[in-house]
């Protein structure tokens, strides 16, 4: 397989953190979205073509994580936080 | 026609309903659980009585007490679940080695995360049984040469209960006391240690006050007496690093549900180099080496293999950010209130378990105002009775301040906002219930409160 490019990263961040914004619990959504976020953003310098491959492979099994799960999730939903009410819907 | 017929039965059931009330305290708390199975069309005899508006679940903020799963644990333990259900002990077809090797690999993960062998991890039902195999295991088997066993009076209960079940069989126990910061003396460690000190167990971080004992000492001093040395690191694992051989570990226990991994598992750590003996607890077929017979549950050590893995990888970003939320919790408390003490050491201290005491305010009646944060005053196995918490009595804490505290827990989940979201509330509620005490006011006034002669009536 081709090395990917910077399209394809950045390709896969926006998929990860769009499924991410779908989880219904509170603390698992904003800890996906924030983790993918300070990942990509750790790891922006790498230049190693191989470990960028490593890297991209990851993630793209922990995006299958993150579908499945998020699908659990809305078949088990409950209530909201308390925090939620008053928070605006960023994360 | 049948539609009246229901909703009359409906309004028969209501008024029956509210008949005794539960008898455990719940803090307004009780929350409405969402049951996903499909209903019938007639309304059970149950039926709730019109709910107010939605209920909106606390926050978590108790960690201590257990942690939620991680997905990344729910995925790997799924499969095992739903398809491979074998029992890993089955060698005679694909679904036993398929479960086996599973097993296999958790074994490795939770090795990984702790610097041992597979061979040396045997998995248990959680920490507790993990406690009870080191310490009962290693005593009886040395009994014949050695009687003595060295704790601490601030060990989780099933330390305690072990140790004190061992002196019903003729052991002797010395219980060290802490220091003020909640840490051992070494100086004492090393005195009580006799000829016939078969084992001592400290554990890692407590999981009241989050003080961090100094491991790689008393391994240091444990091994060079020739003693055996337990630790029960149930709140450390996966959250400081550790190292059973730089630390002279020769015993550990390791709890799931702490890891952010299924509750109902556990592994304990038995070194092989030196072999540390154990006379095992249960018995049966001979699984896990002859020291834990049973099936292991394939599923629940999956998903501790997949915890431990998780936590390793994510150890150091979590730490910082817990540290930071940590850091932000405690100084945005005491800007804002005054008199509120922070009971354990603050530099020998896991970050992510804060246990304050609010002076002049009672706990309970301070964790039922903060009815929306989940939280704990001590450990959630003592939380049933009314005594204040026995570690905070071991470090020296006043009465009146041991009954006022409040147990933080922030872990891998928590948000800023929920931080910041408990530290206004909780300023509001314990300036509210200051204003209403008079002993607050008292000590407004100038009274020295201890100089107080209290009259019986």
């Amino acid at each position: 397989m081709a090395s990917s490019s910077r399209a394809q990263v950045l390709d896969l961040y926006r998929a990860m953190l769009r499924e991410s914004k779908r989880f219904s619990a509170y603390n698992y959504r904003t800890y996906a979205v924030r983790r993918i976020r300070d990942a990509f953003r750790e790891n922006k310098n790498v230049k190693d073509p191989v470990e960028i491959q490593t890297l991209v492979n990851k993630a793209k099994r922990d995006l299958g994580i993150i579908r499945r799960q998020v699908h659990i999730g809305q078949l088990y939903s409950t209530d909201k936080l308390i925090i939620e009410n008053r928070d605006m819907p960023r994360t | 026609m049948l539609l009246r017929a229901a909703w009359r039965r409906a309004a028969v059931a209501v008024t029956a309903a509210t008949g005794p009330k539960a008898a455990a305290p719940t803090r307004g708390l009780r929350l409405r659980v969402r049951d996903c199975a499909p209903r019938s069309a007639v309304p059970a005899d149950t039926a709730a009585a019109p709910e107010a508006g939605p209920v909106l679940r606390p926050l978590y903020m108790d960690v201590q007490a257990t942690t939620p799963l991680d997905p990344r644990v729910l995925d790997a333990m799924l499969p095992y679940l739903v398809n491979y259900y074998g029992n890993p002990h089955s060698r005679t077809h694909a679904y036993g080695w398929e479960s086996e090797a599973a097993m296999e690999r958790a074994r490795q993960q939770v090795a990984s995360l702790i610097g041992a062998d597979p061979r040396e991890i045997i998995f248990t039902s959680g920490a507790t049984e993990s406690n009870n195999i080191a310490i009962k295991g290693v005593a009886r088997f040395y009994r014949s040469r050695k009687k003595h066993l060295i704790t601490t009076q601030t060990e989780h209960k099933c330390v305690l209960d072990s140790c004190r079940s061992l002196e019903a069989e003729g052991f002797q126990v010395t219980y060290l006391p802490v220091q003020k910061s909640g840490i051992i003396d070494l100086k004492e460690l090393e005195a009580a240690i006799q000829p016939d000190t078969s084992l001592v167990s400290i554990m890692t971080v407590n999981n009241e006050i989050g003080v961090k004992q100094p491991i790689a000492e008393i391994g240091q001093i444990c091994s060079s007496r020739k003693v055996y040395f337990h630790t029960d690191a149930a709140q450390a694992v996966g959250k400081i690093p550790l190292d059973v051989n730089d630390m002279k570990i020769d015993l550990m226990s390791i709890s799931g549900h702490k890891i952010y991994g299924p509750k109902g598992v556990g592994a304990v750590y038995i070194r092989r180099r030196p072999r540390v003996r154990v006379e095992a607890l249960q018995s049966g077929g001979g699984q896990e080496r002859g020291m834990r017979s049973g099936t292991v549950p394939t599923p629940l050590v999956v998903g501790l293999g997949a915890a431990c893995e998780v936590a390793q990888q994510e150890m150091e970003y979590d730490h910082k950010r817990i540290s930071k939320l940590a850091e932000r919790l405690i100084q945005n408390i005491m800007k804002s209130l005054p008199d509120v003490v922070m009971n354990g050491d603050p530099k020998h201290h896991y970050p992510g378990c804060i246990n304050l005491s609010f002076a002049y305010v009672e706990g309970e009646s301070l964790l039922m105002a903060l009815k929306d944060v989940a939280l704990s005053s001590g450990s959630a196995c003592t939380s049933a009775s009314l005594e204040p918490s026995y570690v905070l009595r071991a470090i020296g804490t006043d009465e009146d301040l041991a009954h006022s505290s409040i147990r933080f827990g922030i872990g891998r989940f928590t948000t800023e906002e929920e931080v910041d979201y408990t530290v206004e509330k909780c300023i509001q509620h314990v300036k509210r219930l200051r204003e209403m005490s008079p002993l607050w006011e008292m000590v407004q006034d100038g009274i020295d409160l201890k100089s107080i002669k209290w009259t019986q009536h």
